[in-house]
């Protein structure tokens, strides 16, 4: 009942982002399914902008991680009657030139069963899951039914992760490794913890995968100086800030390419 | 891992033993925290598990909570309403309790812990008030500073609750999310204890949460069933036949359960409201931290509960208990909010107790179920009195 249009093996995150990486810091915009009745035009555009790849959010009923503009997005998408199989669903009618990745609250995924949401998920454009409160130790079933249709699960490290533990997510993770910035819930922040430049560096340290930080990143400023130590940044609140405000695609999308423009101007020169 | 588990003998698996490594019940419960918090759940599972191996904690603990917390609270026997149902009714009165119901015996296990963890500071979710005013008044008597969320519609229902937070000196926070009630309050402060690990304990108030929660605070509970079951002894010469108690989370009702739980002829019953039953019409769920029943639509969205007391309006159930309920060692009843209300009087009138909406769910099932009880000798657990409810329930029934 497969419906994948990339054999598994062929599909890889790491190696495209480890590729990516090669030529500049990656870029990686979020957008929960349903936050406008536009959002797959929103998908397009911050791609047109420079994304690598696009985290896609399903909305849940209780997101304990998020803050609070990723909840504000999540009731207005639940409100307007997304659910998993609909974000799914409408990915699957059009093709985007880069990865999708889906991050969601695992509840979801193992409601709709694990080989049926790996399935579909690649029917989707996804290439990987993050799911910030499946911790590895409870992840067993789901990485046999992702890795069944090549789909990577990408773990979180935070700040308070023990290096013994860092070990153990860096080794796990499919992707990449997220690295949270700070101590806290998803949401824009005015700069950037020096907790993400020491975990980002240890991050790279032990590992040749590629390191993205997220949480907070809300300018060009902020993502170049957490870009510092790691391979790209993740944003999210930031951009869902501006399309709750009313921004039309064109103008959410525009952040996208200040972060990208200002990542570029600032790596550029070096020898990435 | 430091300390050996040194804790009451353990139980076969069907009934109340110690989890697995991993913090699981049969299959339920578990550690489904974010990264952030892995660290931070390990570390009070390995203080619980070193304080609880000392004897000098537990005699801290159990001195607090008989010279400052009213223990042992005293098991009655009711007579006029027993005679009425054709039963032999005991009360155990954990509504006599300092701060007017079971809760504290938890808040003060988890607030001297924290102590010893080096803590300052309380957080702390909250439903009816009645966990939130348990946590502020051992933050009080300890020294610690102390925030509870609390949802803002339940902030309106339990009114006197929150002045009484605030008297003792605590600082009360609207969760604003969701169905802005005790789901949403326990969101809201798993949120905020990601940001403050470091100076502060999440004080959780019912069998629930990621592990070590569930198994924590049960222990910190079993004080209820380990006295019930003397006094029971002691009035009656042998064990009840049934031990009730309402269950929202389970907290109360599992404390109850662990005194009876090797005891194979004592049924064990749970009183759920029909609102929110989550053994009733739940499924598996992964949320809060734990794998556990909850109340949920098709693709797996958390439902919201809908209870007249704001205490049991929770659409989960703790792991501990949807193994209890999966393994049948345990059964678990729903009551409606109208004979809860019948229940709520017929206790004031006819024994002089005004009980807990959320207790007066256990009486209910007992009056409901009269018939098939005829002759049994039934305990009940009055997890809390209902001053905090008579408002509420005047204008219910003056309307
Ligand atoms: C008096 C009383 N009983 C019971 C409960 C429900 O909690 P649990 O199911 O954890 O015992 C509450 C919660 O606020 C309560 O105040």
């Amino acid at each position: 009942m497969t419906t994948a249009s990339v054999a598994a093996p062929e599909r890889s995150l790491q190696s495209y982002l480890t590729e990516r990486a090669g030529r500049g810091k990656l870029l990686m915009p979020y957008v929960t399914a349903g936050v406008t009745p536009d959002w797959l035009e929103l998908v397009d555009a911050v791609i047109d902008a420079g994304a690598d790849a696009v985290e896609i959010g399903i909305p849940f009923s209780d997101p304990a991680i998020d803050g609070t503009t990723i909840q504000e997005a999540t009731v207005v998408a639940l409100e307007a009657g997304m659910t998993p199989a609909a974000a799914l669903q409408q990915l699957k009618s059009r093709r985007f030139g880069v990865p999708l990745i889906a991050m969601t609250h695992y509840n979801l995924v193992y409601r709709y069963g694990h080989e049926r949401f790996a399935a579909d998920l690649v029917a989707a454009g996804g290439w990987a899951t993050i799911l910030p409160d499946l911790p590895f130790e409870h992840a067993g079933e789901w990485i046999a039914a992702a890795d069944a249709e090549g789909i990577e699960n990408v773990l979180l490290a935070a700040p308070v992760t023990s290096d013994e533990r860092l070990a153990m997510v860096v080794e796990k993770t499919g992707g990449f490794v997220y690295v949270v910035s700070t101590m806290g819930t998803t949401g824009a922040r005015a700069g950037v913890d020096s907790a993400a430049t020491v975990l980002a560096r240890r991050v790279k340290s032990i590992t040749d995968k590629p390191a993205v930080v997220g949480f907070g990143i809300s300018s060009a400023e902020t993502a170049v100086t957490a870009a510092r130590e790691a391979d790209g940044v993740i944003v999210a609140s930031a951009l869902m800030r501006r399309v709750l405000d009313g921004a039309t695609v064109e103008d959410a999308a525009q952040l996208v390419a200040e972060i990208r423009a200002g990542l570029d101007a600032a790596y550029a020169t070096q020898d990435l | 891992m430091t300390a050996t588990r040194q804790l009451p003998p353990a139980a076969s698996p069907l009934n109340m033993g110690e989890p697995d490594g991993l913090g699981f019940f049969g299959e339920f419960g578990g550690r489904y925290v974010g990264e952030p918090l892995i660290g931070a759940c390990q570390e009070v599972e390995e203080a619980f598990i070193d304080a609880w191996a000392d004897p000098g904690f537990r005699d801290e603990f159990l001195h607090v909570l008989n010279t400052y917390g009213g223990r042992p609270s005293p098991t009655t026997e009711c007579d006029n309403l027993g005679e009425q149902l054709g039963l032999r009714l005991l009360l155990k009165r954990e509504d006599l309790n300092h701060t007017g119901s079971h809760k504290i015996n938890n808040v003060i296990g988890q607030a001297l812990l924290a102590k010893r963890m080096g803590k300052t500071r309380l957080i702390a979710e909250t439903g009816a008030g009645q966990h939130g005013v348990a946590t502020a008044t051992a933050a009080a008597l300890l020294g610690m500073s102390c925030t509870v969320y609390m949802g803002e519609v339940d902030m309106r229902r339990q009114a006197l609750n929150v002045f009484r937070m605030r008297l003792l000196g605590t600082e009360v926070v609207p969760a604003m999310s969701g169905s802005r009630t005790l789901k949403d309050a326990v969101n809201e402060a798993m949120r905020a204890w990601v940001s403050e690990v470091g100076d502060t304990h999440y004080c959780l108030g019912s069998v629930m949460g990621p592990h070590p929660y569930p198994w924590m605070v049960r222990t910190f509970h079993e004080v209820i069933g380990t006295e019930a079951r003397q006094q029971v002894m002691d009035l009656t010469g042998g064990l009840p036949d049934v031990a009730v108690a309402c269950v929202g989370g389970g907290s109360n009702a599992a404390g109850l359960f662990a005194g009876f739980a090797d005891d194979p002829e004592v049924r064990l019953v749970g009183a759920e409201p029909a609102g929110g039953a989550a053994a009733g019409r739940g499924v598996p769920a992964i949320v809060h931290g734990m794998r556990a029943y909850f109340m949920q639509d098709e693709v797996g969205q958390i439902l919201e509960a809908e209870s007249i007391s704001a205490g049991l309006d929770y659409p989960g159930l703790g792991p501990e208990h949807s193994h209890l309920a999966v393994t049948k060692r345990a059964e678990y009843h729903p009551v409606t909010d109208d004979e809860v209300l019948e229940a709520f009087q017929l206790l004031s009138r006819t024994e002089g107790i005004i009980p807990a909406l959320e207790s007066a769910h256990a009486i209910a099932w007992v009056a409901n179920n009269a018939a098939e009880l005829q002759g049994q000798t039934v305990l009940v657990n009055l997890s809390g009195r209902g001053d905090k409810d008579v408002e509420q329930v005047q204008e219910i029934l003056e309307r």
